[in-house]
């Protein structure tokens, strides 16, 4: 682990990937304050870049950066505008947006900034000792586990959809895999479902459809309800100072939620919005009650719970995207996209076969975190005036960027129009509040459970890995529990 | 019946299209050999042709009650004309046009003219201004494409 340990912080500490990772701090925060711009559509955006960068370890250390500056920004839009990009920030409005209505913008801004950087620091040291225990455990996996464990990760999407949206969840899920059957498979080598289009021969491109579900649908939001991307005269940022009872104050809260938070993430499809929303729910019924009729009115606790939750949760959830190579939200599914078009396979064997990779990304969190406390926070007032470019400019150029970074990973026009009939697709499908990231999820993951259930069962001759593998079938009972989880929620409160 | 059952309809008929491929065509074309093996090309999508029949019908026969999820989106489908309907129908047409047009008239043509084009339709009326910045920007991206990245974008017309 120590000789890991040096590798990674030898690659993250070069030149290059440190610029990758303030240059992706600082993109990130910057388009992640654009309203309607959530992370997801950022790094569908940012693909293309790190992909020709060619060495995984920098792509990947660009993209995390791209990530935390997201929520970064995403929070200060929160603050600033009552406007999250992302679910992940909504809690964050409770508190911040009122206080920055009172005068306390800047002071907002500084308590969400030292949360996230507590959050995700504390997050990256859980990483830093859950994750190899995690990979150990996970070598000892075959393809009949992978095949299990994946099908756990895409029921616990479900488990965890919200009330009435368990069945829109699993449905997505099963249309994300159904796409990825397109096309010509790896352990058969004949095309599927492809109509008889060439253009299909190699299947969907997961670029195409991450810009096409992600950043499309929120471009075309934009557009329709221009009220999403309306400029607020609450944001004068001046004074960006708290005082030494105020940092007591939020201390104890920052401590709890870095931990609930971190837990949280590691599970699949749980998140940042469920942490989030958890920790301030926790916070409020744990707090003095003087203290809990401040929540909703400009709570500094009601402000410092979120941030650090959702931070933590980030952390989090790149665990089992590191160890066992089964994204856990949409995020990490698109990280893990990017990772396979590089050739990398992330596992239990990235950490002992690729560890400039795994410690890098770690240790790049690190260097992430204190970049955006004392680069970024700065900079907020400067980054902030990015809220004034009008629409009229801005949207075009979300559009263009979202056309070029699908052109740029395929080459190919074909893919354009595939892009934009998907993306209108998927704008009707958020008006019926489809989750998009299970249908991700499960496009990235479909190649991968086809394989290891089609190695399984030819080395069992059926279906009898079920049975002849214990924990093949642990993992499965567990998947339907999940699956059923749900209803059994229903059921009880009926 | 509510948008998302509709939706859940029209991925029922791909999912019936999906699966009648995987169970009734797939197959007639597997070599002699494949057809020992316990798995064929096609199990996996008859797994998941039915699963999709299963849960879509869920959702069409209105089986899950579901809650009116906001999601942070704020848009009515039922009062989509009140909003910048016209705009949005207008901008995903430029953006297929874009994508005809890319390789014949190359980058710099259809780029700037995308973006010009688009941003007056959602309300720039300084058309110079926003020319001048368009082609800026278009140079300079391309630029970043072209030599920085290393990928090709055809500037011109094919004919130059």
């Amino acid at each position: 682990m120590l000789e890991g340990l040096l590798i990674g912080l030898e690659t993250a500490f070069s030149l290059k990937n440190l610029l990758m990772v303030i240059g992706g701090c600082l993109i990130g925060t910057f388009i992640g304050m654009l309203p309607g711009l959530g992370p997801m559509s950022i790094i569908a955006i940012m693909i293309p870049v790190a992909i020709t960068l060619g060495d995984p370890a920098a792509a990947l250390i660009l993209l995390a950066g791209v990530y935390y500056g997201a929520i970064f920004g995403g929070s200060t839009s929160s603050i600033l505008l009552n406007a999250p990009g992302v679910a992940g920030t909504v809690a964050t409005s409770f508190d911040g947006y009122p206080m920055a209505r009172a005068g306390m913008a800047g002071k907002a801004l500084t308590i969400a900034a030292i949360s996230s950087f507590a959050g995700g620091t504390i997050g990256a040291i859980l990483l830093m000792i859950f994750a190899p225990a995690l990979s150990s455990v996970a070598l000892l996996f075959h393809s009949a586990e992978y095949f299990a464990l994946m099908i756990v990760g895409l029921s616990a999407i479900a488990a965890f959809a919200g009330s009435g949206q368990v069945a829109k969840a699993i449905l997505m899920t099963l249309l994300g895999l159904m796409m990825a059957t397109v096309g010509e498979g790896a352990l058969f080598n004949m095309p599927r479902f492809t109509m008889g289009l060439m253009d299909l021969q190699s299947g969907f491109s997961f670029i195409t459809l991450a810009m096409a579900i992600f950043a499309l649908p929120e471009a075309i939001f934009l557009v329709l309800n221009p009220a999403r991307a309306a400029h607020s005269e609450s944001g004068k940022i001046e004074n960006l100072r708290i005082t030494k009872q105020e940092a007591k104050s939020i201390a104890p809260v920052i401590g709890r939620q870095s931990a609930q938070g971190f837990f949280i993430g590691v599970l699949p499809g749980a998140g940042a919005t469920i942490a989030s929303f958890l920790g301030y729910a926790v916070e409020r019924n744990i707090a003095p009650e003087h203290e809990q009729k401040e929540f909703g009115k400009g709570s500094i606790k009601g402000l410092a719970a979120p941030e650090t939750a959702n931070n933590a949760a980030c952390t989090g959830s790149f665990v089992p995207l590191l160890t066992l190579g089964i994204p856990g939200s949409g995020t990490t599914a698109i990280l893990l996209g990017a990772l396979i078009a590089l050739n990398v396979s992330p596992g239990p064997r990235l950490m002992t076969d690729e560890p400039q990779i795994f410690w890098a990304v770690i240790i790049s969190m690190y260097i992430g975190n204190v970049i955006l406390l004392i680069l970024n926070l700065p900079l907020i007032p400067y980054i902030a005036k990015i809220l004034t470019i009008p629409r009229t400019f801005l949207i075009p150029f979300i559009l263009f960027f979202t056309l070029m970074g699908s052109y740029i990973g395929q080459n190919n026009s074909t893919e354009l129009l595939i892009l934009v009939g998907l993306g209108v697709c998927a704008t009707i499908m958020r008006f019926a509040h489809y989750p998009m990231a299970p249908l991700l999820i499960g496009f990235i993951l479909g190649r991968m459970l086809e394989d290891n259930f089609s190695r399984s069962m030819q080395l069992y001759d059926g279906i009898n890995f079920i049975i002849e593998r214990p924990m093949t079938m642990v993992l499965l009972f567990l998947a339907a529990f999940l699956v059923v989880l749900p209803f059994l929620r229903i059921a009880k409160f009926k | 019946m509510s948008l998302d059952r509709w939706i859940a309809l029209v991925i029922l008929s791909i999912a019936l299209i999906y699966s009648y491929a995987a169970f009734f065509t797939m197959d007639q074309l597997l070599p002699p050999f494949m057809q020992r093996n316990p798995i064929w090309p096609s199990t996996f999508p008859k797994i998941l042709g039915v699963l999709s029949i299963l849960v879509s019908s869920v959702i069409v026969l209105g089986l899950e009650k579901t809650k009116d999820n906001k999601d942070g989106i704020e848009i009515d489908p039922r009062r989509l004309f009140d909003y910048n309907l016209g705009q949005a129908l207008f901008l995903v047409v430029l953006m297929a046009v874009y994508a005809i047009s890319l390789r014949p008239l190359g980058f710099f043509i259809s780029t700037i003219t995308f973006l010009t084009v688009s941003g007056y339709v959602l309300g720039e009326r300084k058309i110079f201004i926003l020319f001048f910045i368009t082609a800026i920007a278009s140079f300079i991206i391309w630029y970043l494409v072209e030599q920085v990245l290393g990928i090709y974008l055809r500037p011109l017309p094919s004919i130059f």
